[in-house]
């Protein structure tokens, strides 16, 4: 696989402040890539610096074995879309789709050929004459994707361009987008801090945070093999739980919390007894009333505290007896827990290998 | 739902419109009328007062008073464009470039000149560029001139004198409306590929139209009018047809040959508006909002 994007040891510094410190990744040729992280933590700033609005302090961007070093944003190959989408109020559909091909003085018949083109593949066929204010949001969405797609540039960058739809229409256009990118095989660098977009559409998130890349890898290793705490802190729900270390085997350690439990976990690199570690623990990870011979499993009672019912996605919040902590546990819509009420006892457990521990950085 | 609608005369109604109405009727509507009246009003062969349009006949019969018109209108249109020309990277700089916590300062720079009267300003560019005045006395210390040279009373001393006169009211339209255009469309732009020079007339022109007719209104209504700066400004040959109102007026006390100039001059500004708002394709009603 051809690589289409490296961004090699990138920084960028404001006066004192460090936006960006020292990332370093590259994207393959068709790959969908995210960058995740919350707001103020550098993504835009590398977004714009692949883009060329700003230029990086250290480090080099080099895009299809191109180094961007001083080209100006309209000699890349590359477009972005803008948070707002940006669509030029003051033309229709047809001329916003047509304004990059224009630069580039194509033929008009060439222009009028591929607009026809691109507004069916981003399903609007017939929406060359419309107003950019006739449109749903939706609707312009797909007007700005088209915008830059109608180019092929080597990488599409996207700013956050689902946040200001609604929440039906965002979980629709996060399937659409993903299926889109497919079709047309283009580079995608998507930058969001909403962890349920990164994690659907694409085929590699980096967890940003500070300036810093803490972990780029497959979603689904994100998800079950976190390797930093604020990767399991912001990927997902995570319950934390903190104690010490009482014994390390070669994956397993035995911990020992505030109060006396003793848990058996996995952890990320071996740690000395004594340390102070942070347990994460998965909602989904939690068996309610797990059978009596079941092995490996860390068991506890706790009180119920409140039934959270949303579907497929309902959790009791409750906190373990002796514990002043609170736990969100999942809570399966199988019916078989119906009888759960509020301030009920019950047991819960844990596989030893379902939970992950960290030395406490703080 | 229509009774809703309708138009009732209620006391508070009449009390909220009635300096409206008498402001329009006695300073407005009846000097017009009264105006009007006068220009048509003439005398015939025996010297009797007569209804008739001799006074506008004689503004085509003489030369020196269609070609001060004609002159008065091509000046004004073109210290409209000079204005917008000088006025735009002002409004764009203040908009657009400078950190935002400057913008305030700079718009107060631009606001200050106003304070003081334009008979004032006036006489300070007299000061400047008079023969015995500052610029010529420093380009003669300076050698670069062997003797003091008359930089006052020509065409383009008036027109410089004029386009200072009315910036603000071509600046102020302008910054409200570059405000109000999204920075992330200039990005766009240039990101799908466009120059500086395509930025600027696809993008931030058409977005700014509105700003920039409201103010050419502005600009070319106080210019067409003005008085005082082409009067002193001007030389013997840059007359102002403002000018020639005032002289039928006051110096031959021909108040119905100043009426009917008068109306000319309405009449000319209404056109060169409406022809103005025709080819840039802006209605009156958008661009005075």
């Amino acid at each position: 696989m051809p690589i289409d994007l490296s961004v090699q040891n990138v920084s960028k510094s404001f006066g004192d402040f460090t936006a960006v410190d020292d990332v370093v990744f590259e994207v393959p040729q068709g790959q969908f890539f995210s960058i995740l992280g919350p707001s103020g933590c550098g993504k835009t700033t590398l977004l714009r610096m692949i883009a060329g609005f700003n230029e990086p302090t250290r480090g080099a961007i080099v895009i299809r074995g191109a180094d961007m070093a001083g080209v100006p944003p309209n000699r890349r190959p590359v477009n972005l879309i803008f948070q707002h989408l940006a669509l030029f109020p003051m033309m229709t559909v047809a001329q916003n789709i047509a304004f990059g091909l224009q630069r580039r003085r194509e033929k008009p018949s060439d222009i009028h050929h591929k607009i026809g083109r691109i507004l069916e593949r981003v399903d609007l066929p017939g929406f060359e004459d419309k107003a950019i204010d006739q449109l749903s949001g939706g609707q312009k969405q797909r007007v700005a994707i088209a915008r830059c797609l109608v180019l092929d540039p080597a990488v599409l960058l996207l700013d956050e361009p689902l946040g200001a739809l609604d929440l039906k229409l965002r979980e629709q256009m996060k399937v659409e987008l993903k299926k889109l990118q497919a079709q047309v095989g283009t580079t995608f660098v998507y930058i969001t801090h909403d962890q349920s977009e990164a994690l659907v559409m694409s085929d590699h998130v980096a967890v940003m945070n500070q300036g810093r890349f803490e972990q780029v890898d497959t979603p689904q290793n994100l998800y079950h093999h976190p390797q930093t705490p604020f990767v399991a802190r912001f990927v997902g729900e995570n319950n934390t739980w903190s104690g010490v270390v009482n014994r390390c085997d070669t994956e397993i350690v035995e911990i020992e919390t505030a109060s006396g439990r003793h848990f058996r976990s996995r952890a990320t690199a071996p740690l000395t007894p004594g340390t102070a570690v942070e347990l994460f623990l998965r909602p989904e990870a939690m068996i309610i009333q797990p059978g009596a011979d079941v092995p490996r499993l860390n068991r506890f009672e706790v009180i119920v505290k409140s039934l959270l019912f949303d579907g497929a996605n309902s959790r009791l919040l409750a906190h373990p007896v002796y514990d002043d902590i609170e736990l969100l546990i999942a809570l399966p819509q199988n019916r078989q827990f119906d009888h759960i009420r509020r301030d009920d006892r019950i047991e819960v457990a844990w596989d030893e290998q379902s939970g992950i521990c960290f030395a406490s950085t703080g | 739902m229509r009774m809703k609608n309708r138009f009732h005369i209620t006391l508070p109604l009449i009390c909220f419109l009635t300096p409206v109405l008498l402001w329009l009727v006695l300073l407005i509507v009846m000097p017009h009328v009264e105006l009007l009246r006068m220009s048509l009003r003439t005398e015939d062969i025996s010297g009797n007062p007569a209804w008739g349009v001799a006074n506008f006949m004689n503004f085509f019969k003489e030369p020196i008073y269609w070609l001060t018109f004609v002159r008065t209108a091509v000046y004004s249109i073109l210290v409209t464009l000079m204005t917008f020309i000088v006025a735009m990277p002002v409004a764009f700089y203040i908009t657009k470039v400078v950190a935002p916590r400057f913008q305030g300062f700079l718009m107060m720079l631009l606001l200050m000149p106003f304070w003081v009267s334009e008979l004032v300003r006036v006489y300070g560019w007299m000061i400047l560029l008079r023969e015995s005045g500052v610029i010529n006395h420093f380009l003669t210390r300076l050698g670069i001139l062997n003797q003091p040279v008359e930089m006052l009373y020509n065409d383009v001393s008036m027109v410089m004198g004029l386009v200072y006169t009315s910036m603000l009211f071509m600046a102020v339209p302008l910054v409200s409306v570059l405000e109000s255009l999204d920075d992330s469309l200039i990005e766009a732009a240039y990101d799908l590929g466009a120059n500086m020079f395509t930025i600027f007339f696809r993008i931030v022109i058409p977005h700014a139209m509105p700003g920039i007719v409201s103010g050419s209104i502005v600009v070319f209504m106080l210019t067409l009018g003005n008085y005082l700066t082409p009067n002193l400004m001007g030389g013997k040959n840059s007359l102002w047809f403002t000018e020639q109102i005032y002289n039928q007026f006051i110096a031959s006390f021909n108040w119905n040959q100043g009426s009917a100039f008068g109306f000319l001059l309405l009449a000319l500004s209404s056109l060169v508006i409406w022809a103005g708002l025709k080819l840039t394709r802006q209605k009156l009603s958008r661009v005075v909002q």
